[in-house]
């Protein structure tokens, strides 16, 4: 089952790359809905069955599959944008940043003092990659809906690398992790929505003065 | 001996056969009868028995340029492996030289193109060197990981490796290397989604606009220089996406023929359902390939 998790976690860091070249802001949301699937297959695959494990599985493919790219598409139509234009940095040298933060976080795992049955798995690179990827969204976006996405992919990340310790970690810490996250995208939906209607753009670098020009 | 027969004759008198599938591919996508399986032949036939016509701008670069350009392609043709059997020539280090083969046949293309000193040949020239030199590297980073698959630096060990084993081993490295490779064939060969070769528009062509002032034989040449090289890339990705070697020397070259009709079949199918990227998305594309083949060597290497 392993061999099938660590394809699974190519896909994962694929679809990074996806994200980091992609200008379409409806196609972001469902490259990290699939993203979010897919990471919410893998407790499956790598922990025994318990009722426990069913209940993460369940909550995290509705949470981050449905729910939460349900929200922001819903942002998305009330603000009517269609693309993110002009990030800090191009789409090209993201990209390029992306791979090798990609493949730095392969040589940072491999430093990395991990559980013998941990060492030969994606599962900690893939993690780190995840990470990484999102905050060079969350970095080199403008649009507030652009730094949501890369905020979702961030937590992806960090799931990743809390699926090495699932049996360790208690269902209320991660229930707590999932609605945070929640209530942190509704929040930055209803922001989204109040720039929109405030102002003409959602463009956050124009937020940091007080008054418009 | 008969596989080298073989190897010569499929590698001489096949390659137009793939350009008539494709055509007849994207006619029937258009609902057309299209042109016969069998019309590249004849349109190669029909332009050797012309005359040419030579500007007298020209100097001896613009004659040499087909000539060299199919000569070079030529000589990678015997370097790769054809359904699974070793190629007439093969010693370590022999990707590098496949590699660079291309590498001269553009060269003599763009300066051939940049010696008629027509400026609009030349924007063709700049947008090859251009694009090409960001499809190289996809081409290198799939090579070496394959080398490093097999242990290996020579083209006929590297490319008749990969065996079903292998794919359910390390099936995410091979699939993002056959990915690479599809989009570097699709680059190489200027077909959609980076070029369109039917085109005669001045703003979209590629490969097209460097030939314009060609004529008669040295126009068939740098045609059939064209079906050569998409035949001997095709070959390259049938070899790492359809590893399955029988064992009967027979039936592995009738897999090829057909593995090979049934890519051109996809290429058609690519370009029927596919618009022409636009000039500024195509390196994104073809960084974007290099990444996938970077990628898998990573995966490879760790």
């Amino acid at each position: 089952m392993n061999a099938f998790a660590d394809q699974l976690l190519v896909l994962v860091m694929l679809i990074n790359l996806v994200m980091l070249g992609t200008s379409r802001l409806i196609f972001s949301i469902r490259a990290v809905a699939v993203q979010g699937v897919i990471i919410g297959i893998l407790p499956g695959l790598i922990h025994p069955f318990s009722g426990h494990l069913a209940a993460i599985t369940v909550v995290m493919i509705l949470a981050k599959g449905v729910i939460i790219p349900y929200l922001i598409s819903d942002a998305v139509r009330k603000a009517q944008i269609r693309r993110e234009v002009e990030p800090f940095i191009g789409y090209v040298p993201t990209l390029l940043l992306g791979a090798v933060f990609t493949a730095f976080s392969f040589v940072f795992a491999e430093k990395l003092p991990l559980a013998p049955e941990h060492q030969d798995l994606l599962f900690v690179p893939a993690s780190i990659a995840t990470l990484l990827t999102g905050f060079l969204i969350l970095t080199t976006r403008r649009k507030a809906i652009s730094q949501v996405i890369g905020y979702l992919v961030m937590e992806n990340g960090i799931f990743v690398f809390g699926l090495l310790l699932t049996e360790a970690m208690p269902v209320m810490v991660e229930a707590g992790a999932l609605l945070d996250l929640l209530v942190g995208i509704f929040v930055m939906g209803i922001v989204i929505n109040h720039i929109s209607r405030e102002f003409s753009s959602i463009d956050t670098s124009r937020l940091r003065a007080l008054k418009e020009e | 001996m008969t596989d080298i027969i073989i190897h010569c004759a499929v590698a001489l008198f096949f390659p137009p056969l793939l350009l008539g599938v494709i055509g007849k591919t994207k006619a029937a996508f258009a609902g057309r009868v299209g042109a016969p399986y069998f019309q590249p032949y004849y349109d190669l036939i029909k332009l050797l028995r012309k005359g040419s016509v030579f500007s007298e701008t020209t100097t001896w670069v613009f004659r040499a340029g087909p000539v060299v350009t199919l000569s070079a392609t030529l000589i990678a043709a015997t370097l790769i492996p054809l359904g699974r059997h070793a190629a007439p020539i093969s010693f370590s280090g022999d990707l590098i030289l496949f590699a660079y083969l291309f590498g001269l046949a553009r060269f003599f293309t763009t300066i051939a193109a940049l010696d008629t000193g027509s400026s609009f040949e030349g924007m063709g020239a700049a947008r090859e060197v251009t694009f090409s030199c960001l499809a190289e590297p996809t081409l290198f980073f799939a090579l070496i990981t394959l080398a490093r698959m097999s242990k290996s630096l020579t083209l006929s060990n590297i490319l008749t490796h990969p065996t079903p084993s292998i794919w359910f081993a390390s099936g995410a490295s091979m699939l993002l290397l056959v990915g690479a490779l599809f989009i570097t064939l699709l680059a190489e060969n200027c077909r959609i989604p980076f070029d369109d070769p039917n085109t005669h528009l001045e703003l979209t062509m590629i490969h097209e606009v460097m030939v314009l002032d060609h004529s008669g034989p040295a126009f068939g040449v740098i045609l059939y220089g064209a079906a050569l090289k998409l035949f001997i890339l095709g070959a390259v990705f049938v070899n790492v996406a359809l590893p399955i070697a029988t064992g009967n020397a027979m039936v592995d070259w009738a897999i090829f023929i057909i593995a090979m009709l049934a890519l051109a079949i996809i290429i058609g199918i690519v370009e029927s359902v596919m618009a022409r990227l636009k000039l500024v998305r195509i390196p994104q594309l073809l960084v974007g390939a290099t990444i996938l083949a970077a990628f898998a060597m990573m995966l490879v290497l760790r």
